[in-house]
């Protein structure tokens, strides 16, 4: 493992058209841990985390400053290929989206897709066995992702993921479509895959960065003289200390429920 | 209220039941094996079978046609969906499918005519397969990008993010996501164009051997041979007009069923 950082962001900020959705956002992400983003709607959480994969290209409109580098290499640098970048950071959405595939399609879609051949099957039944689901699917690998449960197939997306060996892990709210068992099994899993590779994780649910996370970062919405909104980062810091002592009162209100 | 709405059902349906119940009882006893299987009779004055030479005229043109126009459509539908967005380029050729579904398919023919026919000087299969082509591509366009549309952006993300280029994400997930539904609209496009008698009235001319081969030489197909046949005074035609009628029904009718199987496995396939 490098010792670099996977991520070193240096005033990165988003438009949206005109609209600035994120501003100015300076924080480095640790290798192997996991850290939680936090804080209210519209504080723009997810449109940082889909600056990570640079999924925000696909955005008509979205215009990305500031620089990020990935393993010492600017992400956003002139002739840099978006989808050699989302190959090495894999993602996993808010709503389960399996492809109306086999589960075995789905798991193997990935290192088809970059040219294995070979050995398919080892690479399914060891990205199923480390997303926690090969037990329960070993004997339907032929029947669709669609007809899992909404736990199984976040599961299974994530299962889709590592498949392609990615070193980071971004995670959008990936939790909230499912019910407390589905979550916990998710959160279990993360626990796992820490030893493997970096999670970033974007929540609304401040008890499951607190139980999940090793850094957290808080982010806040201001709102400008004319009603436009646009997230900041606020704090960044261990967890343990953010949502005991936090240093800036505001995330002190947030963890609190004084607002958002 | 429920009433009315069963009234209203029951008169639509009598003009359906009407039709096919008629055709099939003139057609049913006119068409047999040697109806298939025989020559159309050069006179209209014999009494007797056959319209083997419109049935396979039908077939080949209509396969033509299909050839031509799917291909063209569905590309044309991915780049309108996934590509063109709100391009000028786009809306045009949107508004323009639009407008062509509305066309009526004689000017379809019309324009196969001076274009092809008059240039080639040669009435043929596959004059008819271009008009019967200029009538599917506009419906197989429409019908392809509503299915696409359908199609959930999350699914584009998922493979985009597994490092998929979009040309790969949209052979691989969306294309085979929205095939099923793709196909009953080509399904619709290919049963119309089954069913025409206009676009080729100036473009097949008429032939009463079979002609498999559409690059050369004239055809007809049993549309054509309803119209001509049942506006002949003489009993043998008129029968056997019916019994094309018959004919073309079945064929229809088969067609719909196969492609309703077809889409079934594909979407039990998937879901």
């Amino acid at each position: 493992m490098s010792l670099l950082p996977p991520f070193s962001i240096s005033d990165l900020s988003v438009r949206y058209g005109t609209r600035l959705a994120v501003h100015n956002v300076n924080l480095d992400i640790e290798p192997n841990r996991i850290t939680a983003v936090i804080g209210p709607s519209g504080c723009g959480k997810s449109t940082f985390l889909r600056c990570l994969n640079r999924m925000n290209d696909l955005v008509p409109g979205a215009v990305v400053s500031g620089k990020i580098f990935y393993q010492g290499e600017d992400m956003y640098a002139q002739g840099v290929d978006a989808a050699a970048v989302r190959h090495k950071i894999g993602m996993v959405f808010q709503k389960p989206n399996p492809f109306p595939k086999s589960i075995y399609d789905n798991v193997a879609y990935g290192p088809k897709l970059h040219g294995k051949r070979k050995g398919l099957d080892d690479v399914v039944e060891q990205a199923l066995t480390r997303a926690a689901l090969w037990d329960e699917v070993k004997d339907k690998l032929k029947s669709s992702g669609m007809s899992l449960s909404g736990g199984q197939q976040q599961r299974l997306c994530i299962a889709r993921a590592l498949a392609v060996e990615p070193s980071v892990l971004l995670m959008d709210e990936p939790c909230s479509s499912l019910d407390p068992i589905a979550t916990a099994r998710i959160e279990e899993l993360m626990a796992e895959l820490r030893e493997q590779v970096t999670i970033v994780i974007v929540t609304h649910n401040m008890q499951q960065a607190a139980r999940t996370s090793d850094t957290t970062a808080f982010f806040t919405v201001e709102v400008g003289e004319e009603g436009q909104r646009t997230g900041t980062l606020v704090e960044l810091g261990e967890t343990k200390t953010m949502f005991s002592t936090p240093s800036d009162s505001r995330t002190l209100n947030y963890i609190t429920g004084r607002f958002g | 209220m429920t009433g009315l709405m069963g009234v209203a059902l029951i008169v639509a349906l009598v003009p359906l039941v009407a039709v096919i119940g008629y055709v099939i009882n003139r057609g049913g006893q006119v068409v047999d094996l040697k109806f298939l299987t025989k020559n159309i009779p050069i006179t209209d004055r014999t009494i007797g079978p056959g319209m083997k030479p419109a049935i396979i005229g039908t077939l080949v043109i209509t396969l033509a046609a299909t050839l031509i126009s799917v291909p063209l459509g569905v590309l044309g539908a991915l780049y309108l969906n996934e590509y063109g967005n709100n391009r000028r380029l786009s809306r045009v050729v949107r508004f323009f499918s639009e407008v062509m579904t509305g066309v009526p398919s004689i000017v379809m023919g019309l324009f196969v005519y001076t274009f092809v026919v008059l240039r080639t000087k040669e009435l043929n299969g596959l004059a008819g397969a271009l008009a019967l082509a200029c009538l599917m591509l506009p419906v197989i366009i429409r019908s392809s990008e509503e299915m696409l549309k359908l199609v959930p952006l999350d699914q584009r993300e998922a493979s985009l993010a597994l490092g998929a280029r979009k040309t790969t994400t949209i052979f691989r997930v969306v294309l085979p996501a929205a095939a099923p539904g793709m196909l009953s609209g080509v399904l619709l496009a290919i049963a119309r164009a089954a069913g025409e008698t206009a676009p080729l009235l100036f473009t097949i001319g008429v032939v009463s051997k079979a002609n498999p081969n559409i690059f050369s030489g004239t055809n007809t197909t049993l549309s054509a041979q309803i119209f001509r046949n049942a506006a002949s005074p003489f009993v043998g035609a008129q029968n056997r007009a019916w019994g094309a009628a018959f004919t073309l029904i079945c064929i229809v009718f088969i067609f719909t069923v196969l492609a309703r199987v077809v889409s079934a496995v594909l979407s039990r396939r998937s879901s």
